[in-house]
């Protein structure tokens, strides 16, 4: 799915956390949304998300005007900064929560429930862990729980808000793979949010960076490498 | 601490023994004194003249309505609190607006107003001589004098107890868990049934069971609103009060020891449920 945002602004109270920006997101793209706390990267994934509403502008899912669709509508695998597992859940239950949370009529059975489950932790590497509360997970045990819950729901797109952030550094390494391969796998338009431009260079293939609510550079991270656009992104790259 | 040859050293934390153990005295003295003594004196006066007296004197009309009506009073007035409470609770800690002290210091309101003051807030507000209450007497509802009356002021004085457990609990969560239900689909009543709740289901508890031995317990405000009338509106604090004023005393302390035991018995209940889900409770607090 592409994802087109039209000139989506937001403002808090009197703050502005984002002014007039706009960006292209072709289908399937692995896109970082790269800034310093406060550049607005992580309000525009929500707006994304259906979680904040603009305050004007448009967002556009394959070419359909997408800004009015409820938060469950918008069908986002949305991967919170600290996972935000439910912690009175098994990590079954967590990964089955989308699915079960479903319209009768939609609602898998239960046998499809734990055939869908199981592939996931498959897919996320760690099946024999179903039984486990998340307090009983490790970092990065939590982050592929979280990833595996947001994928049960068949999303139409992947959103992760500092997907890494939580993580020491030998973890987010091998974390950043898995990241790369569930997305050459799911063919899914991935957006992950990040302050690490080591994170955003190496991981995405479209690179936007943001600073104070504005978009200063979007390209390709060997271009942008190359050929900062502003002073800001220089900067901000070589540090 | 077994190795006798080094010099003994002191953990930072821990005190000298002769503190130590003046401290766990205090802290004894002041149980058996304010805690343990009141208890053994209001069962010991109960029995007096033995079981049956007690037994017979609870058995009397009069006090049996006023345990039927305290009990109902409870019935009515507990599951309005936790559910005012949960709304509150949730209100002020999952949304940002303008006057959230404000809010938060008025539900403390009825901590620190006198229940006697309360009390005479209602009946000025609802009795006989006011709009509402003269109307409400008018189509045979009265509120003041009757059962409406102290169940208003019991709401009114027992309010604070559930939010108040609640609201540090859910500011600590925060709102990632219930978001993140959204995002895979749920509604605003599965999330709320499905995440919220479980969550705060340990603070509601303890919030409800506070409300309860409260509600039960109230005096001033409903001493004010209930006009005391024997076998009606007279509920066990009141009739308590009543009976010890005519010198019955066996009477007065066998309702008072009553009383006590079913305050009692919400706490062993609170701690039946903690030892019972104790796994559930250190998964939830470790997190």
């Amino acid at each position: 799915m592409h994802i087109d945002i039209d000139e989506i602004a937001k403002t808090f109270g009197g703050t502005t956390a984002l002014l007039p920006v706009s960006l292209n997101i072709p289908s399937g793209a692995l896109v970082a949304l790269l800034g310093p706390s406060g550049s607005g990267k992580t309000t525009l994934l929500r707006i994304l998300g259906g979680l904040e509403f603009p305050t004007s502008g448009r967002v556009l899912f394959n070419g359909q005007d997408a800004t009015g669709l409820t938060v469950q509508e918008r069908r986002a695998g949305f991967v919170f900064q600290s996972y935000a597992l439910f912690r009175h859940m098994t990590v079954f239950d967590n990964i089955a929560y989308g699915l079960r949370a479903r319209p009768r009529g939609q609602r898998p059975n239960k046998a499809e429930i734990t055939r869908r489950v199981t592939k996931l932790l498959d897919l996320i590497q760690l099946p024999d862990i179903a039984g486990r509360y998340p307090t009983q997970l490790s970092g990065g045990q939590r982050q592929r729980v979280a990833l595996a819950r947001a994928l049960a729901i068949e999303p139409r797109m992947l959103l992760l808000d500092e997907p890494f952030g939580a993580l020491d550094a030998k973890v987010r390494k091998e974390l950043r793979q898995g990241l790369r391969d569930i997305h050459d796998e799911t063919g899914l338009t991935t957006v992950f949010v990040t302050h690490d431009q080591d994170e955003a260079m190496e991981l995405a293939d479209l690179v936007v960076v943001m600073s104070m609510g504005r978009i200063e550079q979007i390209g390709k991270p060997g271009d942008i490498r190359a050929k900062p656009a502003t002073e800001f992104v220089r900067d901000f790259i070589s540090a | 601490m077994s190795d006798t040859t080094l010099p003994t050293f002191r953990a930072a934390t821990e005190e000298a023994p002769f503190l130590r153990i003046a401290l766990i005295g205090i802290a004894v003295a002041g149980l058996a004194v304010l805690v343990f003594a009141p208890l053994a004196v209001v069962f010991g006066e109960a029995l007096r003249e033995g079981w049956l007296a007690a037994v017979e004197s609870l058995g009397h009309r009069d006090a049996r309505s006023a345990i039927w009506l305290t009990l109902t009073i409870t019935a009515i007035a507990v599951p309005l609190n936790a559910a005012f409470g949960i709304a509150a609770a949730w209100f002020i800690t999952k949304f940002d607006f303008r006057g959230k002290a404000f809010l938060i210091t008025l539900i403390d309101l009825p901590f620190s107003v006198s229940p006697v003051v309360a009390g005479l807030c209602i009946v000025l507000l609802f009795g006989a001589n006011s709009a509402i209450g003269g109307w409400m007497v008018a189509q045979g509802w009265p509120i003041v004098f009757a059962i409406p009356g102290i169940v208003l002021a019991t709401v009114f004085v027992t309010f604070p107890f559930v939010a108040r457990e609640l609201i540090p609990v859910m500011i600590e969560q925060g709102r990632a868990e219930e978001e993140a239900a959204l995002t895979l689909g749920a509604s605003g009543w599965r999330t709320f049934r499905t995440v919220t709740l479980p969550n705060i289901r340990w603070a509601l508890l303890y919030g409800t069971l506070l409300c309860t031995a409260r509600a039960m317990g109230e005096f001033g405000a409903v001493a004010v609103v209930s006009g005391k009338i024997r076998g009606q509106t007279a509920t066990m604090p009141i009739t308590i009060e009543m009976l010890y004023n005519e010198y019955l005393s066996v009477a007065a302390f066998s309702m008072a020891a009553l009383l006590t035991a079913l305050a009692l018995v919400t706490l062993l209940l609170k701690t039946l449920l903690e030892l019972r889900h104790a796994d559930q409770l250190a998964a939830i607090r470790r997190h």
